[in-house]
């Protein structure tokens, strides 16, 4: 029997079940969060502390290919951070482009104990999980890229829904992924043939297929299959100025897709700040950050990441290869571009945003703007896209900046003066609670990805619980925001399973996390259906044969499905 | 003052001797310097168990020398990050030695393992015998010899061969080699002057953006990516004449390049016949 704790006396912000702060125990048994203590419950003194469920991350590149490129693509970012071995914990480097073990150690720190990784080519899934089974503590789950696959692209042009459908849920268990992912759809795959797509109706070379119809299909496809998360979608002409009208009717597009049950929306548009750009050129480049934020006032089938900037070195790493290719044109700095056969693209290029840059000052203006302007949180999840607009470990800056108008207005002191004059952040008041705190950084992450023991701590949750150093009855969160700051980037207690596995901000204990994946119940049936083609494509294209194309359940040491239709 | 160090042992395993540098000894006295920590290979050992030592380093570190007499081919990083003083080693030296040195004056009367003078930014490393690879080269990540601040960079004096990717990285500073080197010479460079008194291997200057090579030996093939650019009858380097006549190349043009190699004519006549037809 593990270890039964009661932690007394805490300040419990869980959105979910509507507990704002309100002073309570909560019991953990057998790695769930229980009504009442049993016998022989430790009991944990955390009066004066806030407690939350644990930290959920919808977005974050930490595992996989494009990842492991990165690492060895950047040997002089990880010599300025370095991890040391120490007992029980392995060494590691840091900063943009982490080692396995240092995510881990580094998200559990901070309270976060699962982290999904957004873009895992399906080629590559294998080399995914083998880096999750590295990555401890943390539950982990990949998003299979779906948007430029050639099997995709031909179902949808030849109007085949059924096999769509099929091939989603065929896919999905062959990676042992858990939703889908679409980057610059159409443009990656036209990238192939050296162009990229402009608009929502521009058609993809050979295949004759425009990004609203990819889109659009794979929603339904996704509704169909009754998938727990929508279509997870990084839009077309990301990074450009004036890309906000193709985001909004990227919005548009899906709107008739009906939601799958109770939920409400079709389409997760992940880092939207990079997709939030008014301007023509980069001279005139301005912030299109409350045209979207009013959009999704209006609207509720769209919900959003925001992919923060944080000023400093990291480096960009996307699906999204001609963008990739464009970058490295602006920063004549190394690069990586490839193509992953009939699947996808991909690149990373070195970046460094700086404050005194008029562009860079506007884009970190944006990512907050869009956070203050959205009235729901619940629509809205706290990232950095990492390591693209900057590295996880900066989301506790992030927080300090959302709970404080004091700590944003001593950010635009020494930023570009773009920032005040192209965007409207310092007029914005709001100041978030720390209720909303939890909700954009678990509960909304936990309910987007249909996650029902996460990111909340009724009883039956995982006993994934984050304490933190810090009482709100006696700090004024708003006049003092590097106190929040240190709070949440060092967690008095991060259980995981009902484990202590951080303790006083140190790593104490390093169990291995869990592979969450999705498993549509009929796919034996649904696969008959594209049997024949899957045989034909391997045969002729692919450089792997069919039967040793599937990621095989030794690659999940510790899985947990997610069952849905049939 | 002097300190003098003779080894007691030769250990089969590397000792990593970064306290071996006149910037930790100097204000010690011997039996301090005997109770430094150096690891011989998963053990820590103290420095007095692999050394008699004698004499003593009351002054500052600039008054400091430290003279190692004998073989020390298994301790590494003797003098890394040393800023003044003078280390006199009367046998070979491990690898990493004067890496990272700021000031002060390495003389290594043997042989130098690979990394000799990597990343080093001020001083004199003087090998009197042969260098291994990656002679002020840059670490995974670095850049290879720098400026401590302008004006003031490290010199590195090799009398014997080197081997390859010699100066990778480097930005300034100077390398002088009496004997040959190894391939991929100044692999990188972006500054800095490396001169080769015998001959260079294979793509000699490969991806260097700035700085002078200047080759007295022989370079059999040059890369296809560096452009000619006539012949010079002489060539400056550091306020110092080399007469030549040289012929010179400026690239490489691969990285868009603006590095100078100076090859001596005399031993290159095959580098003078032009390339037709391709």
């Amino acid at each position: 029997m593990a270890q039964a704790y009661v932690l007394k006396g805490g300040y419990v912000y869980d959105p979910l079940n509507n507990i704002d702060g309100e002073k309570m125990d909560i019991a953990i048994a057998n790695g769930k969060i229980v009504e009442k203590p049993p016998k022989g419950a430790k009991t944990i003194d955390v009066s004066g502390k806030i407690v939350m469920p644990g930290g959920v991350c919808i977005h974050s590149h930490i595992a996989g290919g494009k990842v492991c490129t990165g690492r060895k693509l950047r040997p002089e970012d990880h010599r300025k951070d370095v991890e040391p071995k120490k007992p029980g914990l392995r060494s590691g480097v840091g900063h943009s482009v982490p080692s396995t073990f240092t995510t881990g150690y580094r998200f559990a720190r901070m309270g976060y104990t699962t982290v999904f990784e957004p873009a895992v080519p399906p080629l590559k899934a294998r080399h995914t999980h083998e880096e999750f089974q590295d990555t401890p503590i943390l539950d982990n789950g990949g998003f299979a890229l779906m948007g430029n696959n050639w099997f995709v692209l031909e179902y949808i042009r030849n109007n085949e829904m059924d096999k769509l459908a099929a091939y989603v849920a065929w896919l999905l268990w062959a990676t042992k992924c858990y939703a889908v992912k679409i980057v610059n759809p159409g443009g990656v795959e036209s990238w192939g043939w050296g162009k990229d797509v402009d608009s929502l109706d521009d058609r993809v070379p050979y295949f004759d297929v425009t990004p609203r119809e990819v889109m659009t299909a794979l929603a339904q496809a996704n509704e169909k299959l009754g998938l727990p998360h929508t279509i997870h979608v990084h839009g077309n002409n990301l990074g450009h100025p004036g890309n906000y009208e193709i985001t909004l009717e990227t919005f548009d597009a899906v709107r008739e897709v009906k939601p799958f049950r109770e939920r409400k929306s079709v389409l997760h548009f992940t880092h939207l700040q990079f997709n939030a750009y008014a301007g023509t050129s980069w001279k005139d480049f301005a912030s299109g950050g409350q045209q979207v934020a009013e959009y999704l006032n209006k609207h509720d089938h769209v919900t959003v990441d925001i992919g923060q900037v944080i000023f400093g070195d990291t480096t960009t790493m996307t699906a999204d290869g001609p963008w990739e290719f464009r970058l490295y044109h602006i920063t004549g700095n190394k690069w990586v571009n490839s193509d992953v056969e009939l699947e996808t693209g991909s690149g990373i290029v070195p970046y460094v945003f700086r404050r005194k840059n008029p562009v860079n000052a506007v884009q970190w203006a944006i990512g907050l703007e869009v956070m203050l302007s959205v009235k729901d949180p619940f629509r809205l999840c706290l990232t950095t896209d990492h390591p693209n607009g900057g590295p996880f470990y900066f989301y506790p800056k992030i927080i300090s900046w959302l709970v404080s108008r004091k700590a944003r207005e001593e950010m635009l002191e020494k930023v570009h003066k773009t920032a005040v004059e192209r965007t409207t952040l310092k007029d914005l008041d709001r100041e978030y609670s720390l209720y909303e705190i939890a909700i954009v950084t678990r509960a909304t992450e936990a309910k987007l990805l249909g996650l029902k023991d996460r990111g909340h701590l009724g009883p039956g949750a995982r006993a994934d619980v984050a304490v933190y150093d810090l009482d709100p009855t006696k700090v004024d969160i708003s006049a003092s925001p590097e106190v929040v700051e240190k709070a949440f980037s060092a967690a008095a207690y991060t259980f995981k399973n009902g484990e202590i596995v951080v303790k006083d901000g140190q790593v104490v204990a390093t169990p291995d996390g869990s592979t969450i994946w999705v498993k549509v119940r009929n796919l034996d049936e649904l696969k008959e259906l594209i049997e024949e083609d899957l045989k034909e494509k391997f045969s002729k294209y692919y450089t792997v044969s069919l039967s040793n194309y599937p990621v095989g359940m030794e690659y999940l040491p510790k899985p947990e499905v997610v069952e849905v239709g049939g | 003052m002097k300190v003098e160090l003779t080894p007691i042992e030769k250990p089969k395993v590397p000792v990593e001797a970064e306290v071996i540098s006149p910037d930790v000894f100097s204000g010690r006295s011997v039996e301090e310097i005997g109770e430094l920590e150096v690891w011989r290979g998963n053990r820590k050992k103290k420095l007095k168990d692999l050394f008699r030592i004698s004499g003593d380093a009351a002054g500052s570190s600039e008054e400091t020398t430290i003279i190692i007499n004998g073989d020390v081919s298994y301790a590494k990083r003797i003098g890394q990050n040393m800023s003044s003083g003078e280390i006199v080693i009367k046998g070979s030296a491990g690898m990493h030695v004067g890496a990272g040195m700021k000031g002060g004056r390495i003389v290594v009367e043997g042989d130098a393992d690979h990394w000799a003078g990597a990343e080093m930014k001020a001083g004199v490393l003087h090998i009197k015998g042969n260098a291994g690879n990656y002679l002020g080269g840059g670490y995974r990540g670095g850049t290879g010899m720098s400026a401590l601040k302008k004006g003031v960079y490290g010199t590195i004096i090799v009398e014997g061969n080197a081997g390859s990717e010699v100066g990778a990285w480097m930005s300034n500073g100077k390398i002088i080699v009496k004997g040959n080197v190894g391939a991929f010479a100044g692999v990188h460079m972006s500054g800095g002057i490396i001169v080769i008194h015998g001959d260079a291997g294979e793509r000699l200057g490969g991806e260097m953006t700035g700085g002078t090579i200047v080759v007295m030996g022989r370079v059999q093939e040059l890369l296809p990516s560096f452009e000619y650019r006539g012949e010079v009858s002489e060539v400056e380097v550091d306020g110092e004449k080399i007469s030549g006549p040289f012929l010179s190349f400026s690239g490489d043009l691969a990285e868009d390049g603006k590095g100078m190699i100076y090859i001596l004519k005399e031993k290159n006549p095959h580098l003078t016949t032009p390339i037709s037809g391709c």
